[in-house]
């Protein structure tokens, strides 16, 4: 599939095509300029640029995968509740973004994620009681991020999409076709550190596609206190194609992002993806969105919801039946099951985990460190009281 | 094999060495390539192994070490410059929150062979921001190695065993050092990157320096010589991890330490290396152990940098009140 969208932002204007597009746009409440595939009501639509044409089969599968991960992402939530995790960022609204875009990836693609990409990483069968961890406080991140070739999370805001690209010159370097793509979102859109990616990959023509989910809020800000132009519109000023999706559309997320991978791999360089979407919950466990933004909001975006919109797709075409349905449900409840009991039986590191990993190569003063806290803690076996810290 | 040749030469020639050996070494920086950076220490490099090796990059730290990172993970080994002291806080950010980290979050299972060097320290008469000495910043960062040569042949071996190692290394270039000559014997086995080593043997007091500040530590020995009293000089070459063992040694011989460095005092290296030493050899110190180095003050304006600098006399007077215990 080629890209025809030009570094002016969004898909050439092709006329009567693009009016039309708007026009439907504006009709059904959506944005203007919003790549639409399948509209709220469950209605497919066409789009000259980013046409999609898959199996049954292959649509019930990416319903299934938003389905398990918001009941994932939801038994994460109520884990926290329990005082089994002691954090999570919740994904709930974002499924299209994530699952679309997830498996528009090639397996020898990679992956640079922000800490809330729950629904990616499990297109790219990364175990989900991976992501539990660093909430669990067992460890930082603690997967192999070649494995799957999904980097850890990134708690900095912005600091992955730098690490994208320089992995994206690299690719290109090595001669691969391979594509990388960097989640963030709009309120990192902000950030220095996308500023010089887009830089950075912009004058390498690195193969990188900049994946933000503007989910509308940076915990309490708006996306107005980030931009004052569509986040999509910058990728302009940098010299590389920028298109706004509808985030919950995940017919459309996936064409778009399929596009744009392509368009990177293809040896044309960076492009930004704007899905434009919305965080139906709190920006994490901690956060209290009642203090900044209103029900009603809130009740419109619901009226969107990327499940819902498929599953009526799904029934009017006659794609799923009501075994399908009982079945993704058995393995929900069986994620969820599964989820549940490995975060309560995660062990704790041992102690002197403290100390492992802190250098590839080794060091003198971890090493004096370990010993002595090594032998502090033998003191508490001994009862030899005098054997110190070191400190 | 032995040649003579400037610090900044050593350095080149051991750039180039790492680009010949390894076709994953990428040297990045602003002006690294048709320059040959501002102090020309990647001389001929671009030249010669062309723009897909020898990258100049965009104005912008930040971007420069984290696509760094992000080459590193794709199998690499960057060897950034910045190119002063004073601009590598903008990068700051990717290298103590992600680069110094990456290794540890991921259990071990990724590496980040990056090397930053940084020009550093005063004496060449430099306006604000080209002077500055923030080691003990990164050194206080666990995940980063930190190291500084003080001489031709330490950067010529000490480069490529930073550029050889699995873990991010901030290598610390003297640059008021960068035209001194000295010997490189390029056929020798170097010694370990993390050691110290005693550069001039003495019985009365011990000094311990790095980077820049060894000559001046020689010197100091040479003067005090001339008055009778015999200094040991430590180079400490690593202050990431420190090789403590040395300076032990020879302070349980001399009884004394005192610690010289261009960085301001307070939070210093000369705090850290006290405190050790301290808790190391107190029953074989005659005295407390003495730092002399900067002031808590910005880098003043080139005019006074050697008001501001230790220079012999501040390190003899150190020596002095040291020995009057």
């Amino acid at each position: 599939m080629s890209v025809k969208s030009t570094a002016a932002g969004g898909p050439p204007a092709k006329g009567r095509g693009r009016t039309t597009r708007a026009t439907v746009a504006k009709r059904r409440g959506g944005e203007p300029g919003l790549v639409q595939l399948l509209t709220p009501e469950g209605e497919r639509v066409e789009h000259d640029d980013y046409a999609i044409d898959l199996t049954p089969e292959e649509l019930r599968g990416l319903y299934r995968d938003m389905v398990l991960t918001r009941r994932f992402d939801a038994e994460a939530i109520t884990l926290q509740r329990q005082g089994e995790l002691g954090l999570w960022a919740s994904l709930l609204g974002q499924e299209a973004a994530q699952i679309g875009s997830g498996r528009a990836t090639r397996p020898d693609d990679y992956v640079f994620p922000t800490y809330r990409e729950h629904g990616v990483a499990w297109t790219r069968d990364v175990d989900p009681l991976n992501l539990l961890g660093m909430f669990r406080g067992v460890n930082h991140g603690g997967w192999d991020p070649n494995e799957n070739n999904f980097q850890l999370y990134t708690i900095v805001i912005g600091s992955q999409t730098l690490h994208a690209t320089g992995y994206a010159m690299g690719v290109a370097k090595d001669g691969s076709d391979a594509a990388v793509i960097a989640y963030f979102g709009d309120g990192a859109s902000s950030q220095g550190d996308v500023a010089e990616s887009f830089t950075f990959a912009a004058v390498y023509n690195a193969p990188v596609v900049f994946f933000c989910q503007n989910n509308q809020w940076a915990i309490s800000e708006p996306t107005e206190k980030q931009s004052r132009v569509p986040i999509y519109q910058r990728a302009a000023g940098f010299g590389f194609p920028g298109v706004r999706v509808d985030g919950n559309d995940v017919l459309a997320v996936l064409a778009v992002t399929r596009a744009a991978l392509d368009h990177a791999r293809s040896g044309q360089g960076p492009m930004l993806v704007e899905a434009f979407t919305y965080r139906m919950g709190a920006h994490t466990t901690t956060d209290d969105p009642t203090r900044y933004r209103r029900d009603e909001e809130r009740e419109e975006w619901a009226s969107k919801d990327p499940i819902a919109r498929l599953k009526i797709y799904l029934e009017r075409e006659g794609l799923a039946d009501e075994a399908f349905y009982a079945e993704i449900d058995a393995e929900s409840d069986a994620l969820a099951k599964r989820v549940r009991e490995g975060v309560r039986n995660m062990p704790d590191p041992g102690t002197m985990a403290i100390f492992e990993n802190v250098y590839a190569d080794g060091s003198a003063l971890v090493d004096e460190e370990r010993a002595q806290f090594a032998e502090y803690q033998a003191s508490f076996e001994t009862g030899d009281t005098t054997a110190g810290t070191g400190h | 094999m032995t040649q003579t040749m400037a610090v900044a030469k050593a350095l080149n020639e051991s750039l180039r060495k790492a680009l010949e050996n390894d076709p994953k070494v990428l040297i990045m920086g602003e002006d690294v390539g048709k320059l040959g950076g501002v102090f020309r220490i990647t001389d001929g490099l671009y030249k010669d192994f062309g723009e897909g090796r020898v990258i100049d990059t965009p104005l912008a730290e930040s971007g420069i070490v984290g696509t760094a990172i992000g080459l590193a993970l794709r199998g690499y080994r960057p060897v950034v410059e910045i190119q002063f002291d004073g601009f590598v806080f903008p990068a700051y950010d990717q290298i103590v929150t992600q680069l110094a980290k990456m290794h540890a979050r991921a259990l071990g299972k990724i590496k980040l062979p990056v090397v930053i060097r940084i020009p550093y320290g005063g004496g060449i008469g430099a306006v604000e921001h080209h002077s500055e000495s923030p080691e003990a910043l990164f050194a206080h960062i666990p995940g980063l190695k930190v190291v500084s040569p003080s001489n031709a042949s330490d950067a010529y071996w000490m480069l490529q065993q930073a550029i050889e190692c699995d873990d991010p290394v901030i290598f610390f270039e003297p640059k008021r050092r960068y035209w001194d000559k000295g010997e490189v014997d390029v056929s020798a086995l170097p010694g370990a990157l993390h050691r110290a080593v005693v550069a001039q043997q003495g019985t009365d007091v011990t000094l311990a320096a790095y980077g820049p500040m060894v000559k001046v530590c020689l010197e100091a020995a040479a003067a005090a010589a001339n008055e009778g009293r015999s200094l040991e000089v430590v180079d400490l070459r690593s202050l990431s991890p420190i090789d403590f063992d040395t300076i032990q040694a020879s302070v349980q011989r001399t009884g004394r330490l005192v610690v010289v460095h261009e960085a301001p005092v307070f939070y210093g290296a000369g705090a850290e290396i006290a405190a050790r030493i301290t808790e190391r050899c107190f029953y074989h110190l005659e005295a407390p152990v003495l730092r002399v180095g900067g002031f808590h003050a910005p880098y003043p304006p080139a005019r006074l940098e050697e008001e501001y600098l230790p220079g012999l006399d501040r390190v003899l007077d150190a020596v002095d009140r040291a020995l009057a215990f």
